[in-house]
Formats: C-alpha cells, sequence, structure tokens
C-alpha cells in the first residue's frame, strides 16, 4: 500500500489515533485528574473534525472493499459535528461523582462507533459493511447501559443489544440470499446480477427490514422509545442523530450502488414504510410528556421525511438526503442539550416541568423554541429548507401524493412541537424550573447549534456542494 | 439597489433593533421608528412606481431584481411589483403603522410582542414583493407562524385553542400549497429548465390534466388563509382572541395574502382550471358571503361580529375574483384594500373600546357615544364603510365588484350575484344594531364618565386608517384607474381559452 492510500483512510485513522491516545493518557492520569480527559478528548476530537474538511483524493482500498469519494468523508464529517456537539453536552453529566470512574471509557465507546459508522458509510462490500455495522451497534448498547445503576438505563441496553442482534439477523439473511444468487460480496460484482428474480428479492426486502431497524422505521421501530428513555440523555443524542444518520447513509448507498436495477421493487416498499412512519412516529409523539420520549418519537417521524429523499433515486435524492441530515443534527441536538442542560440542572424532564421556563431561563426557552421550529420546518430556520427540498425529490418522481401525506404529518408534527412552545411562554406554573447558569461547554455546543440552524438554510453553497459531489443510480 | 429590498431589510433591522432595548419604551419606539420608515418607504415606493408607468416603462412588474440563490434547483431571490402588489404593500404598511400605535400600551413581553408583529410584517412585505414563488412560499409562511406565539402569549379568552387551530389550519393550507407549487414547478420543463419563477411559469400552458390535478390544491391552499367556507373556521377564534394589532393585521392584511395568492398564482398559472372550476368556488364563496353576514348578525361579542363580518366580506373578494373580468377582478382588489382599511378600523377601535370598558359584549354597553366621542364618531365611519355607504372605500369596491358579476348573463352567475348582493342588506342590520345598542342610547353605567377620550396615539392610529377609507371613498379613480397595467394581462390569460 502507498503511503498516498492512508489518506483514504484518514478520519478512521485518526479516530482509531484518538482512542489510543485516551487509552494510553487513561493509564498515566492519576484519580483526582481524571476530568483532565475530557479536555483532551474534546480538543483532540475537534481537531479531527476541522482536519477532515481537507479534501483528499478519491480511491479504493482493500481491493474494492473501501472506497472513498467526496461524498462519504462529507458524510463522514457530518458525522464528526454530530459527536464533536454531543462530546461537549456530555462535559457535565461526565464530571458527576457516579461516571467518573469511566470517562475515558465513554469516549473510547462512543469514538469506536463513529469508527465502524465511518467503514459502514465506506463499504464497498457487504462484509465491510456488515463490520462496520456491529462495530457501529454493540458500544452502543454498553453506552445506553451506562448508567447501570438505573434500572431503566440497564433495561435500554439490553433492549438495544437484542433487538440490534434480531435486526442484524434478519439483515444477513437477507444478505446470504443476494450472495448465494450472485456469487459476490462485492457491490461492483452484484450490481450487474441483480434482477427481480424472487430470490434476491426476498433478499432485498430483509436487507431492507433490517436496516428499518437500525433507522427505526414503522413497523420496526418498538425498540426506539424505551431505549431513548432508558439511555443516558447524550447518548440518546447520539442515537437519535449520529446512528440515525449513519444508518440513513449507507441504506441510501447501498441502494443506490447495489440495487439500482430493481428502484421499482424498492421504491414502494420505501413508500409505504414512510408514510407508516410518519403518520404513526406523529400520532404517537402527540401523547409523550417525557421529553425523551417526545424527542424518540419526532426523531421517528423525521426518519419518515429522510425516506422521501432516499426514494427519489437521483443526485436529487442524496443531496437532499445529506442536506437534510446535515441541519438535522444542528436542530435535534439543540433541542437535546436544552433538555440535557435542564436534566442536570434540575433532573426534571417531562413538557409540564417546562412551563414558564421563559420567565426563567429565557435563552434556554429561545433555543428550544428555534429547534422546535427547525424540527417543524417553519421558516426562516434552516429545517424549512430541509424539508421543502425533500420534498421536492418526492415530486420529482411525481408522488404528489406522498407530498401531500408528508407535508400533512408535518402539519400534525406541527402540533406537538408546538406544545413544547406552549408550555415554556404560555403556560402558567407554580413552581418553575430555577434560574440556573448553563456551563461553558454546554454554552458552546449550543452557540454551534443555532448557528448551525440560522446558517444553513440561507446559504445555499452549502447546498450547492452537497449538490456538486452527490450520486445517483447511473 | 433596488427599493423593494427594504421591505424586507426595514422590519429584519427594526426586529433587531428592539433585542438590544431594555424596556417596552425603548421597544414601542424601535418598532414605532421602523414602521414609519416602511411607510414612507411604501409611500416613496409608489410614487415612483407611477413616475415610471408614466414615463413609459412598459414591463409586466416593475423594480424587477433576479438573484440566483438555490443554483442547482434554480430557486431565486426574484422581486418586482405590479400595481396591484404596490396598492397591497401600501396596505399592509398602514395598517402596520396604524397597529404599532393601537398597541401602544402593550407592556408584558413588549420586546417580544413587538418582535413577533414586525415578524409577521415581513411575511406580509415579502410576500407581496416575491416573484419566485419558493420565496413567496417561504414568507407567506413566516407571516403565519408569529400568529400563534401572537395570540398565545397575549391574546384573550380561549386564546391557547384559538392560536392552535388557526396555526394548524394555516399550515394545512400550506400542505395544500406545497404540493401545488410542487406541481407547477416539475411541469414547467416544457420551455426549459425547471423553474418557480412567476413570470416564466406565467409564459407556460400546462396541460389540462395537470391543471385539473392542481388548481384545486392552490386555490383551497391560498383559500383558506382567505376564509374559503368550510375552511374559515379558524378566523372567529383567532380574530376574537387575538389581541388588538393581530386582529387588525390578520383581518386587515393577512387574510389578503390568501386572495392575492388565488389571484396570482392559482388562477392566473393555470386559467383553464379556474375557468373550469370555478362554479364550485363561487359557490363555496356565495356561502361564505352570506355565512358570514348571518353569524355576524348572530354574535354579541364585538370581535366576533367583525371577525364574521370580515369572513363575508374576504368571500366577496373571492367571489369577485372567480367572476373573472375586469371589473370584477377591479372590484376585488378595491374590496381587499378597502377591507383591510375598514377591518383594521374595527379591531383598533374594539380594542381602545375593550380597555375602557373590560368587556367587548355589546348588549353590557351602550351610551358611549356621549363619553369619548372621537371613538365612537370613528366606529360610526368604519361601520358606514362597512355596509357600503357611498362616499367611503366600501361602496365603492362593493359597487365594482358586483357590476362586474352581473356581466355575466347566464343564470348561474346572475342567481348567485343576486344571492351575495343579500349580504349588503344584512351587513346593514347587524352594523346599524351595533352602532346603536353600544354608541347611542342612555348611558350604561356610571363609570363610563370617567372614560378619557382617544389619546393620542390612539387618535393617531385611527385617522391613519380613516383617511384612505374616505379618500377611496370620495375619489377612487386613483386607485381603481391605475390597476388596469396588472389586471388586462391577467385576464387576458383568465379568458384566452374562450
Amino acid at each position: 500500500m502507498e503511503s498516498n492510500s492512508f489518506f483514504l483512510m484518514r478520519n478512521e485513522l485518526i479516530l482509531v489515533g484518538i482512542a489510543m491516545i485516551l487509552l494510553v493518557a487513561e493509564i498515566f492520569t492519576k484519580p483526582e485528574k481524571k476530568n483532565g480527559i475530557i479536555t483532551l478528548a474534546a480538543v483532540l476530537f475537534g481537531l479531527a473534525t476541522v482536519a477532515n474538511f481537507f479534501p483528499v483524493p478519491e480511491g479504493t482500498l482493500f481491493g474494492g472493499s473501501f472506497i472513498t469519494n467526496p461524498m462519504t468523508v462529507f458524510m463522514k464529517s457530518v458525522l464528526n459535528i454530530g459527536v464533536f456537539i454531543v462530546f461537549l453536552q456530555s462535559v457535565t453529566w461526565l464530571r458527576k461523582e457516579e461516571n467518573h470512574g469511566k470517562i475515558s471509557e465513554y469516549f473510547i465507546l462512543v469514538i469506536s462507533t463513529l469508527i465502524g459508522m465511518n467503514f459502514m458509510i465506506s463499504s464497498g462490500d457487504f462484509l465491510m459493511m456488515y463490520i462496520g455495522l456491529e462495530l457501529a451497534t454493540i458500544p452502543i448498547a454498553a453506552l445506553a447501559a451506562f448508567e447501570k445503576f438505573h434500572e431503566k438505563s440497564a433495561e435500554a441496553g439490553i433492549k438495544l443489544i437484542l433487538t440490534s442482534a434480531l435486526s442484524s439477523g434478519i439483515l444477513l439473511y437477507g444478505l446470504s440470499f443476494i450472495y448465494g444468487t450472485t456469487g459476490s460480496i462485492y457491490f461492483v460484482d452484484i450490481v450487474d446480477k441483480i434482477s427481480s428474480n424472487p430470490l434476491q428479492t426476498f433478499g432485498l426486502v430483509f436487507f431492507v427490514a433490517g436496516m428499518a431497524f437500525k433507522i427505526s422505521l414503522v413497523p420496526f421501530h418498538l425498540w426506539t422509545a424505551d431505549v431513548y428513555e432508558g439511555a443516558p440523555i447524550n447518548i440518546t443524542a447520539y442515537l437519535s442523530v449520529v446512528s440515525k444518520g449513519a444508518a440513513a447513509f449507507t441504506f441510501m448507498i447501498i441502494l443506490f450502488r447495489v440495487f439500482s436495477a430493481v428502484t421499482e421493487i424498492w421504491q414502494p416498499l420505501l413508500y409505504t414504510l414512510a408514510v407508516a412512519t410518519m403518520t404513526v412516529g406523529n400520532l404517537f409523539a402527540i401523547r409523550q410528556n417525557n421529553m425523551k420520549r417526545f424527542l424518540a418519537f419526532s426523531s421517528i417521524a423525521q426518519a419518515g421525511f429522510i425516506l422521501l429523499g432516499i426514494m427519489q433515486g437521483g443526485e436529487l435524492g442524496m443531496t437532499t438526503v445529506v442536506y437534510f441530515m446535515l441541519i438535522y443534527v444542528f436542530t435535534n441536538l439543540a433541542a437535546f442539550g436544552v433538555v440535557s442542560a435542564i436534566s442536570e440542572a434540575t433532573g426534571k424532564e417531562n413538557i409540564t416541568d417546562y412551563n414558564s421556563l421563559y420567565k426563567t431561563n429565557p435563552k434556554l426557552s429561545l433555543i428550544m423554541l428555534l429547534a422546535m421550529f427547525s424540527l417543524a420546518g417553519i421558516p426562516p430556520v434552516a429545517g424549512f429548507f430541509g424539508k421543502f427540498f425533500l420534498f421536492t425529490a418526492a415530486g420529482a418522481k411525481g408522488y404528489y401524493i406522498l407530498v401531500l401525506i408528508a407535508v400533512l404529518n408535518a402539519t400534525v408534527s406541527l402540533y406537538y412541537y408546538l406544545r413544547v412552545v406552549k408550555a415554556m411562554l404560555i403556560d402558567k406554573s407554580d413552581e418553575p424550573i430555577g434560574t440556573f447558569k448553563t456551563p461553558w461547554a454546554m454554552r458552546a455546543s449550543l452557540l454551534i447549534c443555532v448557528a448551525g440552524i440560522f446558517v444553513i438554510g440561507f446559504a445555499s453553497a452549502i447546498y450547492e456542494y452537497i449538490s456538486s459531489i452527490s450520486f445517483g443510480i447511473n | 439597489m433596488n427599493i423593494l429590498n427594504l421591505f424586507v431589510i426595514i422590519p429584519v433591522l427594526t426586529v433587531l433593533g428592539i433585542m438590544f432595548v431594555k424596556d417596552y419604551k425603548g421597544a414601542r419606539m424601535t418598532a414605532a421608528i421602523g414602521m414609519s420608515l416602511q411607510l414612507v418607504a411604501a409611500l416613496v415606493m409608489t410614487l415612483m412606481y407611477f413616475a415610471e408607468r408614466k414615463a413609459g416603462a412598459s414591463g409586466e412588474f416593475l423594480f424587477y431584481t433576479d438573484i440566483t440563490w438555490f443554483k442547482t434547483l434554480n430557486i431565486h431571490y426574484t422581486v418586482g411589483v405590479d400595481s396591484i402588489a404596490v396598492w397591497m404593500i401600501c396596505l399592509a404598511s398602514i395598517v402596520v403603522f396604524a397597529g404599532i400605535f393601537a398597541s401602544w400600551e402593550v407592556q408584558y413581553l413588549s420586546r417580544e410582542f413587538y418582535i413577533s408583529l414586525i415578524l409577521l410584517a415581513t411575511g406580509v412585505f415579502g410576500f407581496f414583493i416575491s416573484l419566485d414563488l419558493f420565496t413567496m412560499f417561504l414568507f407567506y409562511e413566516l407571516a403565519v407562524i408569529p400568529m400563534y406565539l401572537l395570540i398565545g402569549i397575549w391574546g384573550s379568552g380561549p386564546k391557547e385553542y384559538s392560536a392552535m387551530k388557526l396555526t394548524l389550519m394555516l399550515m394545512g393550507g400550506s400542505a395544500l400549497l406545497v404540493v401545488g407549487l410542487l406541481g407547477l414547478y416539475f411541469n414547467s420543463s416544457a420551455a426549459g429548465p425547471v423553474t418557480f419563477n412567476l413570470l416564466e411559469l406565467s409564459k407556460i400552458n400546462f396541460p389540462m390534466a395537470m391543471q385539473r390535478f392542481f388548481f384545486p390544491f392552490l386555490f383551497v391552499g391560498f383559500g383558506i388563509l382567505g376564509a374559503l367556507f368550510p375552511l374559515h373556521t379558524w378566523s372567529p377564534d383567532g380574530h376574537s382572541s387575538a389581541p388588538t394589532a393581530v386582529s387588525m393585521l390578520h383581518a386587515g392584511v393577512l387574510m389578503k395574502l390568501g386572495g392575492y395568492g388565488c389571484l396570482r398564482v392559482a388562477m392566473f398559472l393555470l386559467p383553464e382550471a379556474a375557468n373550469e372550476m370555478a362554479w364550485i368556488f363561487l359557490i363555496l364563496t356565495t356561502i361564505s358571503i352570506v355565512y358570514g353576514a348571518f353569524g355576524a348578525i348572530w354574535q354579541k361579542d364585538l370581535k366576533y361580529i367583525n371577525a364574521y363580518s370580515s369572513v363575508s366580506h374576504c368571500g366577496l373578494v373571492l367571489f369577485a375574483l372567480l367572476m373573472m373580468n375586469k371589473t370584477a377582478i377591479n372590484g376585488a382588489v378595491l374590496q381587499m384594500i378597502s377591507h383591510g382599511l375598514m377591518t383594521a378600523l374595527f379591531f383598533a377601535l374594539i380594542g381602545m373600546i375593550y380597555g375602557r370598558t373590560h368587556t367587548r359584549n355589546v348588549p353590557e354597553m351602550g351610551g358611549l357615544m356621549a363619553v369619548i366621542p372621537f371613538l365612537g364618531v370613528s366606529y360610526v365611519i368604519a361601520g358606514l364603510a362597512s355596509l357600503g355607504l357611498p362616499g367611503l372605500s366600501g361602496f365603492i369596491a362593493e359597487m365594482t365588484v358586483f357590476v362586474g358579476a352581473f356581466a355575466h348573463t347566464d343564470t348561474f352567475h346572475r342567481v348567485i350575484t343576486i344571492i351575495a348582493t343579500m349580504s349588503i342588506v344584512i351587513t346593514a342590520v347587524y352594523i346599524l344594531r351595533v352602532v346603536g345598542q353600544l354608541l347611542l342610547g342612555p348611558l350604561r353605567e356610571k363609570e363610563y364618565l370617567e372614560f378619557p377620550d382617544a389619546r393620542w396615539y390612539e387618535r393617531l392610529s385611527l385617522v391613519v386608517l380613516i383617511l384612505p377609507i374616505a379618500i377611496i371613498g370620495i375619489y377612487p379613480a386613483f386607485l381603481s384607474g391605475t390597476l388596469a397595467d396588472a389586471i388586462v394581462p391577467i385576464v387576458e390569460r383568465l379568458t384566452a381559452m374562450l
């Protein structure tokens, strides 16, 4: 391997390096100075995030198993940004007494999963993709059970690992059919041999079902709310943004690369899943009172919207999905950041606890307001652009009825997003959450999120860039 | 720089300015200064527009600027105005200006109040100057969403219910719009790349099947905001719960977005379907007109009376548009402006009366003319304009609408026109009864004697609204005579197939 080809795996190698450094640092740090590791990890990861924005050559490694192109690099950057924000948001939580012994574990586990996700996105064969998927899943179960002394957290870990095992099984079962009928695991070889024969269709359906578990599409979403509620809040944020984003990216890339010949089979599948996901996610979100569960169902509904872009199957579809995910990272993490800040300061997590929040903590309320509007797709914040372009992608295919269902769902979602706004600004409370000072790291993360929410929509250059590196079927 | 950009820049700067002031006095001062500048800009722009027209400018839209925004999607920031848009912008600036002064005493979260109010205004102005349907839609939604906060936080009565109902119904309308707009966008590829540009879209003759499918989406989508029966139910609740300035702005301007959109987007771009389906919507708007008027009769709450009256009057706007001839559309535009001014005046007065009596229930009040003559006389003027007394703007508007409607000689149009004209009588009933109960008669309570008459800011707010009503009523030609350049191309396109 030439030294130049190392660059193709730049992000992965840097992440492995950071994990190593943290492991070593763990050994040489005195117990009372463990908090230093948090700073070290955040700084190193911040540098890695910046480093990934520098251009790299295109190419493949390991005989086509690993593909690097500007799109995969950009997708990894999106995930990096998400993880960086999550790291900033977890500083206060990690400094708690109970987590003191597990600081470096937290970072190493998160970074491991991120490496797994990077391999998924860059995969050129099903084996690489599967290994990446497992690497991305198993450590998350450990993370979900991070507060093992809380019953709910332990439960979340178990639930996650069991559903993941099941979904991996389904996925592998489907892939075995693909392998059996085509005789190859390499995407480039398979693509010519895919047709609508029953065995391959069977494999495709199982593949879609397996991935639907990971993206938590209805009816494969049942684990989501419990896990999201039980897991520590920063892990929930990570699951709902980064993990979901990586799975959606991979799903899209493989559908485009491998199953390009049978769009007429997977487009109706996705159509059905999208309608079910948006509708069910929304209807359940209406009833939630716990903020974490609420955001869990809202993120299920959002996943339904992503399918609209994937379904388009062209450059437009990929652009809109990646653009939407980029916006979603900032938006959803802003919401989670506020929930996390309030939870750390007061331990309160219910919507009714937020009554009159604007009186006591106006800045946090405004950030939450922006996040809610962006999630609902209200201009002038970025969410509007993300959603509208996804609708455009579906419209380009002529799915006007689907667009109508989606926009009506967006209207329904506005109802529950406004519930939070109503609690903060309109509802009166006898004992509102007291005024508290948000730690600097959380402030920094929220500032980044707000900047993202405002800028990305108007900055058409970002959209144009994504569009220039997107690829579609043919 | 294009003067139209000012209509987005000034409000945004005002909002930023309000963020940095300390108390409610600073907030309202900043808002007042910003919106005064806006009013001046609107007047200057109007003069410039007609100066250019006089000098022979022949473009369909003047002050045309086109900036590419999202290149691959061919989304632009395109602005330009024709005479309808010019007058709409004037209307909006007058109502916003009056609204700021009518809500001079808002002290609870006043900064947030003025910020939301001006954001709403930004949406309205942006909507009227936009020629790119994407940008237009963006501003449209921007105008709708602050309503939730404005009604929810500063409203009265069942405000949370009303705010949510209004927001969801209007957003449901924009759901239909999204589909319609995307339909236009993706079917525009016949003459080059797909586009949202209104001018380019207006040159395309869309296939009939496509028009049939998308016209209802667009017309109903905008129609909801124009209180099209049976989707008007947000309007009475929303208007009656909203604080004064918001009712003014909403009934006075925001509902006009609906009519304007129906004309400019739905009917102008899909003329054949408009002709074909006009009868359905004509029936619905006739129901709006009559039902709204009857609804107003039954109400005892001043705001509900006006909200239903708005349903009736806005129904008349859509009714006139669907008549699709020059006179009727001319009347529709006049009606939009006239109703905008008059209903804003009504809601301002109701707010001021409520501020004194603390009730809006008509039977509980009486004899107010004696104690607050300025407000009383203004109320009478608004009422007379509303029932179409010659000499005030309402007469001109309704007259033109019905003359235009009678130009159709077939039975169907005759019948619905006659039904619609009945609303004039019903309007007279509810207006005169309220005037009689509220203002005349013996003084109801002793404490009324201590009421102060209109304060300076209240007078300013009212005079700004009454003046144009009177001017249009006395000399309508300066308004109706200028609309031809905008209406002729629309009518030509609408009647091309006949």
